[in-house]
């Protein structure tokens, strides 16, 4: 195919990924480092209250936005440099409570407490969703073919439904007495409020994870095990090994290339985790990195929009994706000029 | 022989492992069948503690609304002949009404009528019949379960969650058409090109798949806002603000969703034989002739798989709809984030869920409907490496 051709063919696509994430990408890297604000001015202001005999009046220096010819408030935007970042990380407690080993004191600042609850977050539930994954691959690849299709069918459910509906549907099972939480309290006799501190919360949303992704990795493993070698598997039947052998030395190393696809598209969702703190109205106690930026980028009660410290978290997030990406993107380089020179 | 003998597992594992499998599905399913039901409770009812209560719903059939045995019955019995005129009936009508070669728009003007007719039927002309025969009964005409639908009617009709659900086509039906255009150009020039430029282009979709939508939300954000003031050089007067417009949400989704569309696209291409637009270039198509009248025929269910993905992102999206939609033109998603936030009575919980399974019902019907293609498509990237 000659360029212009091609060209012409991801031109279109290109185009759009050019305008509507590159550049996007340049401007928040840019507006990180500005800060748009109101211009204010201060006054004096004499209010004056009827009395007797004659009147009371105050004068109060007040500050206001100063207000412009069309009515609207003026704003200037200025560069600040890393303020915006320094605003965020707040580098001074953030240096000194590492100083005193005092993690507690670290988890208040809001980016550090987002970065923790991130990292666990993608770390704790990525073996839990291969495993069952796996296992639910492997169960159903030895029953009935009969009943193969209604197990895929249900196990479709949460992948498929609006994440933040799925993330609901688990909240209203254990909200106030919901029945979940009359079971739990039931079973182990004692008082549960489920939403009333962060680990509970914590647990929940580590649960609607691997219940909303487990299916995915599950239907990408059962085709990998439609294409392993029954003449191995037979070969090592004859060798007598044991069936936890054959799916320790023939099945995983076949399904690896698999696992580490599962692995890296669950690290890269997983690290942008955003419907589950809004589902189960975590903010209170657990907010991840993505919800952080969102935070940020909905107007305040004043109606101000915080882009600059917006842009820097967003900025600080990429560089997350990035360390995750680097390893994925040798490798593909590595097997590119391998395979083709 | 022998072999199958070994493999076959003994009878404690097949027992254990049929269990594990039973217990997947109730999990998977359980909170999604649970809303369904809490969602036609009265609230008292719906959160109750007590499981038995929210099926079979005293406090509902105690302020009159509930079936009758003859309203299961009758309820069963209708939603079986319609399951058989779905499969038998309708695909023979679409068949024979359908514009030439258009079988597609058939199906879509077919399906939807039939869900009106299906809709007014069950909810509109069977309720009163079944009340006046129920009333005539006496004792067999009692409610057995408790049912209201007045949350849906409230949702609906109250509070004109309809007007959500038609930004949510407008937006859906926009990024899937659009997306697929755009997508299966570059899918088809991505698979035909070895160059190192196609595999560049790949990767970096490969990093902007990964980007968080929240980093990109906030480069549009300012921009959007104060777009009437950067297009009135261009455009004059007429320039728009593109926050809260549909057609910029689509634009974006389109472009979000661009990297993943062309991975999946490509790949499908890949499995097209290069031998059928080699013959076509020799019986002298140009590039883009043998794309759309050689190519484009066979690629239909890459396309309908893809369709599917793009349907999907746009129709679950919260962040960036929420983000840059205004009230009056947010979509489903977005506006039942405003429900149970707001949620200060039982009344407006049991809404909230209401609203939440209309959203979801849909997609239950697009599972049945297309689980095949969704699993190809599940597996498209992954198998192949």
């Amino acid at each position: 195919m000659k360029f212009k051709t091609f060209a012409a063919f991801v031109g279109p696509s290109v185009f759009l990924m050019l305008l509507f994430i590159a550049a996007p990408l340049i401007s928040v890297f840019v507006q990180g480092f500005y800060l748009t604000q109101p211009i204010y001015e201060t006054v004096e202001v004499e209010t004056c209250t009827p009395g007797f005999p004659t009147q009371t009046c105050v004068t109060e220096t007040k500050t206001q936005p100063v207000i412009g010819e069309d009515g609207k408030i003026i704003t200037e935007t200025k560069y600040v440099g890393l303020e915006s970042y320094r605003n965020l990380l707040e580098p001074d407690r953030a240096l000194t409570a590492l100083g005193n080993w005092d993690w507690g004191s670290l988890l208040t600042i809001d980016f550090w407490k987002a970065l923790r609850f991130t990292l666990t977050f993608t770390l704790v539930t990525l073996p839990l969703v291969i495993g069952l994954g796996l296992a639910i691959a492997v169960v159903v690849n030895n029953t009935a073919r009969l009943i193969r299709g209604p197990v895929i069918f249900v196990s479709l459910l949460p992948f498929i439904i609006t994440p933040v509906i799925g993330a609901l549907s688990i909240r209203w099972l254990f909200i106030g007495d919901g029945i979940m939480t009359a079971f739990l309290e039931w079973w182990l006799q004692r008082d549960i409020a489920m939403f009333a501190q962060g680990w509970t919360i914590e647990l929940l949303m580590m649960f609607y994870r691997v219940w909303h992704v487990a299916p995915f990795a599950f239907v990408v493993f059962y085709a990998g095990l439609q294409t392993v070698n029954q003449d191995t598997l037979e070969s090592a039947v004859i060798d007598g090994a044991s069936r936890w052998e054959r799916l320790r030395y023939v099945v995983i190393p076949h399904l690896m290339p698999l696992i580490i696809f599962i692995a890296l598209i669950h690290l890269m969702d997983t690290y942008r985790a955003f419907e589950e703190i809004v589902g189960f109205s975590s903010q209170a106690y657990r907010i991840s990195l993505q919800w952080l930026t969102y935070d940020l980028l909905v107007p305040d009660d004043s109606g101000n929009r915080a882009i600059s410290r917006a842009s820097a978290s967003a900025m600080l997030t990429m560089i997350g994706i990035v360390i995750l990406l680097v390893p994925l993107l040798r490798r593909t380089w590595r097997d590119h000029r391998g395979g083709s020179h | 022989m022998s072999a199958a003998k070994t493999m076959r597992q003994p009878f404690g594992l097949q027992l254990s492992a049929n269990a594990f499998l039973a217990i997947w599905c109730l999990i998977a399913a359980f909170p999604l069948f649970w809303i369904m039901v809490m969602s036609f409770k009265v609230p008292v009812d719906a959160f109750a503690s007590n499981p038995l209560e929210v099926v079979f719903g005293p406090e509902t059939r105690a302020a009159g609304k509930g079936l009758s045995i003859l309203d299961i019955v009758v309820g069963i019995a209708a939603l079986f002949y319609i399951a058989r005129l779905a499969v038998n009936w309708l695909p023979g009508m679409v068949a024979r009404f359908s514009p030439g070669g258009q079988i597609w728009a058939g199906w879509i003007i077919g399906a939807l009528a039939f869900g009106i007719a299906v809709v007014v039927f069950l909810f509109g002309l069977l309720p009163p019949v079944l009340g006046a025969v129920n009333g005539v009964l006496g004792p067999l005409g009692q409610p057995i379960i408790g049912l209201t639908t007045e949350h849906y009617s409230a949702v609906w009709v109250e509070n004109a969650f309809y007007r959500n659900f038609l930004n949510s086509m407008l937006v859906t039906t926009g990024v899937v058409v659009i997306s697929l255009t755009v997508g299966t150009l570059a899918g088809y020039g991505l698979a035909r090109s070895g160059s190192d430029l196609a595999f560049w282009l790949l990767i970096i979709a490969l990093i902007f798949r990964a980007l968080p939508h929240s980093v990109l939300v906030a480069g549009y954000l300012p921009v959007f806002i104060n777009s009437a003031e950067f297009l009135r050089p261009i455009l004059g007067d007429a320039a728009p603000t593109l926050y809260g417009q549909p057609y910029a949400v689509i634009a974006v989704l389109v472009s979000i969703n661009q990297p993943f569309t062309i991975w999946m696209l490509r790949s499908f291409f890949q499995n097209i034989p290069t031998e059928l637009d080699e013959a076509a270039r020799v019986d002298g198509c140009t590039h883009f002739q043998a794309f759309r009248w050689v190519i484009m025929p066979v690629m239909w269910p890459g396309v309908i798989t893809t369709g599917l993905f793009s349907f999907l992102l746009a129709y679950n999206d919260l962040l960036v709809t929420s983000l840059l939609l205004d009230a009056q033109n947010q979509t489903m998603v977005p506006a039942i984030a405003g429900y149970f936030n707001r949620e200060t009575t039982t009344t407006d919980q049991v809404e909230a869920v209401a609203a939440a399974v209309s959203i979801i019902a849909p997609l239950f019907l697009l599972v049945m409907v297309f689980q095949r293609q969704i699993v190809s498509g599940l597996t498209a990237g992954a198998v192949k490496g």
